[in-house]
């Protein structure tokens, strides 16, 4: 526990906000951030089914890039004494914490600290019986093989981690903002019923959770909302006071940008009530949250609030949900819109007619306002002016052999389709099927363990 | 005096998926523009605008110091990212949907 220093500030960054995202942004700002906590994002909803699949199929159930992401961050964080956590556990923490041992000391970094955080997994606490928080009906309607299910930890167990003398702390399911609150609650003694200060060091945490989302990425419209050097976001950082008031900001000399726009649109995404941001640490309040411009990419963010946390703590749960076939292919020049669409209903009729399936088959002419559909109506006399149009044909379906007829179908449509169709491709994925329930948090019993480089 | 104009030209929008729901915010540049989006961009006007899309429930939150609406849609999202055919399963594209619309601001 820190002293009580009013002046005293700490400074967060961000290298990930999923598990795809680039890895060198991660690697500059351990180098030259002067960081107290580095965090790394990289576990959506869909990523935790997809490593569960993993696992059953002989795979390691932690993040795939574990390695790829610590390598280069670990000795320049050790260096300035810069403390490590991330979601990058997945469907196995105890797993990515050996794993990240391995690391440390392949780099000459023994005696690395590691807290590996469990009890997220409460596959065996469900009971059918569970109603659904996202659709109608119980866990027992869902009908599909359960994959694995995950409750949102909050910051507690990470703070222990921390609190043991942790440099890394690798959790599996968490609530994306405990990443960052976490370091607060240890680092300024904010108590776990301190709800105004919970809800302003969630604040920070949901801010910085997507890492470039607030330095400029999802963001740059050209001739609209320019950014200058895309290509070289720096990812944020905050400098977070006693009081949770903090500065988001990047390091000098990166591409992007950080202002009042950046950091509204990103306060806002994906939240529902802005007064009532459910976390498992805090129900949060932004409705009051007031931010200024602080200097070039310094942006101020005070006044985010919090009542008591929720009672309940949300469970993932995955189930297997068949393939997903898609295929595509390209018609280009007068007619193309014309010849595409030809190129969909023969596919169409193919499906059902010859190969008996029943699965609902979506039709897409890409360049047409085919995202926005339902919802976007394209002009008819644009779709007929249209100079190249792509088609794209998917289904999901259980029968993993209907989903690979459909992409083959596609790629036949090289000789059997209307004319001009070139760059046919198709892909055969797996499907996952996610739903929510809610868990007494009495039922959930998170376990930290250290290990040692 | 008054004139159509794109939205666009007026707001930013960022949008973001949970399960089925979308959440859609809308940012205005200026207070003149906060107070012609509010009074026009409505749940209603969604929904009678894009009847395919917006099938269920939209609630509307408002945040008028920061000149921000924030839109959460249902079942917008044909299942959401992990049962929607749609290319684009996590409706990232919607802001857009929204800022193609036209409102009537002062000329």
């Amino acid at each position: 526990m820190a002293e009580m220093d009013a002046a005293r500030q700490v400074r967060i960054g961000c290298g990930a906000g999923f598990s795809g995202d680039r890895t060198d942004p991660a690697e500059d700002l351990a180098q030259r951030g002067a960081l107290d906590y580095l965090f790394f994002e990289c576990l959506a909803e869909r990523t935790l089914a997809a490593a569960h699949v993993g696992m059953a199929e002989g795979r390691p159930g932690h993040d795939p890039h574990l390695s790829r992401r610590l390598t280069p961050v670990l000795a320049p964080c050790r260096e300035v004494g810069t403390r490590i956590l991330t979601n990058m556990g997945s469907a196995d923490p105890a797993a990515a914490g050996e794993a990240a041992a391995g690391i440390a000391r392949g780099l000459g970094l023994q005696g690395l600290k590691i807290a590996v955080v469990t009890g997220d997994d409460v596959a065996a606490a469900l009971t059918p019986d569970m109603p659904l928080m996202d659709a109608e009906g119980t866990l027992g309607d869902v009908g599909l093989p359960m994959i694995g299910a995950n409750a949102y930890l909050g910051a507690a167990p990470l703070v222990e981690g921390l609190e043991a003398g942790a440099d890394l702390v690798i959790t599996g399911r968490i609530a994306d903002p405990a990443l960052a609150l976490a370091p607060l609650m240890h680092e300024f003694g904010w108590a776990e019923a301190d709800w105004p200060r919970l809800g302003a060091g969630t604040l920070v945490g949901h801010l910085l959770e997507c890492a470039s989302q607030i330095t400029g990425g999802y963001f740059a419209d050209p001739g609209r909302k320019d950014v200058a050097g895309m290509a070289w976001l720096g990812y944020p950082l905050a400098e977070v006071g006693a009081d949770g008031a903090a500065v988001i900001t990047k390091l000098p000399d990166t591409g992007g940008l950080v202002s009042r726009r950046t950091v509204l649109e990103q306060m806002l995404y994906e939240v529902h009530d802005p007064a009532r941001y459910l976390t498992p640490d805090v129900t949060a309040d932004f409705s009051g949250v007031e931010i200024a411009q602080a200097g070039e990419d310094r942006v101020a963010v005070r006044g985010a609030s919090g009542t008591a946390r929720p009672d309940a703590l949300k469970v993932t749960v995955g189930f297997e949900g068949g393939w997903l076939g898609e295929g595509e292919i390209s018609y280009a020049g007068p007619g193309a819109a014309a010849r595409a669409r030809l190129a969909g209903e023969v596919i169409r009729t193919r499906m059902v007619e010859l190969h008996g399936c029943q699965d609902p088959i979506r039709v897409d002419l890409l360049g047409l306002g085919a995202l926005l559909s339902p919802g976007f109506a394209p002009d008819p006399d644009r779709e007929a002016q249209a100079p190249e149009v792509r088609l794209r044909v998917a289904l999901r379906s259980r029968n993993r052999e209907l989903a690979e007829t459909l992409a083959r179908e596609v790629e036949a449509l090289w000789c059997a389709g209307p004319a001009g169709g070139g760059g046919a491709r198709g892909r055969v994925t797996r499907s996952v099927v996610t739903r929510s329930v809610l868990i007494d948090r009495a039922q959930v019993r998170p376990q930290v363990k250290v290990i040692t480089a | 005096m008054t004139r159509m104009a794109r939205l666009r030209d007026l707001a930013s929008a960022r949008a973001g998926d949970k399960g089925d729901t979308a959440s859609i915010a809308v940012i205005a540049d200026s207070r003149e523009a906060y107070a012609a989006i509010k009074s026009q961009l409505t749940p209603e006007r969604l929904r009678a605008e894009f009847p395919d899309r917006f099938r269920g429930p939209v609630r509307r939150f408002e945040l008028p110091a920061l000149m921000a609406l924030n839109f959460v849609a249902e079942r917008a999202l044909d299942g959401g990212v992990n049962a929607s055919l749609n290319l684009d399963a996590h409706g990232k594209a919607l802001s857009y949907l929204l800022l193609g619309m036209e409102i009537e601001v002062p000329d």
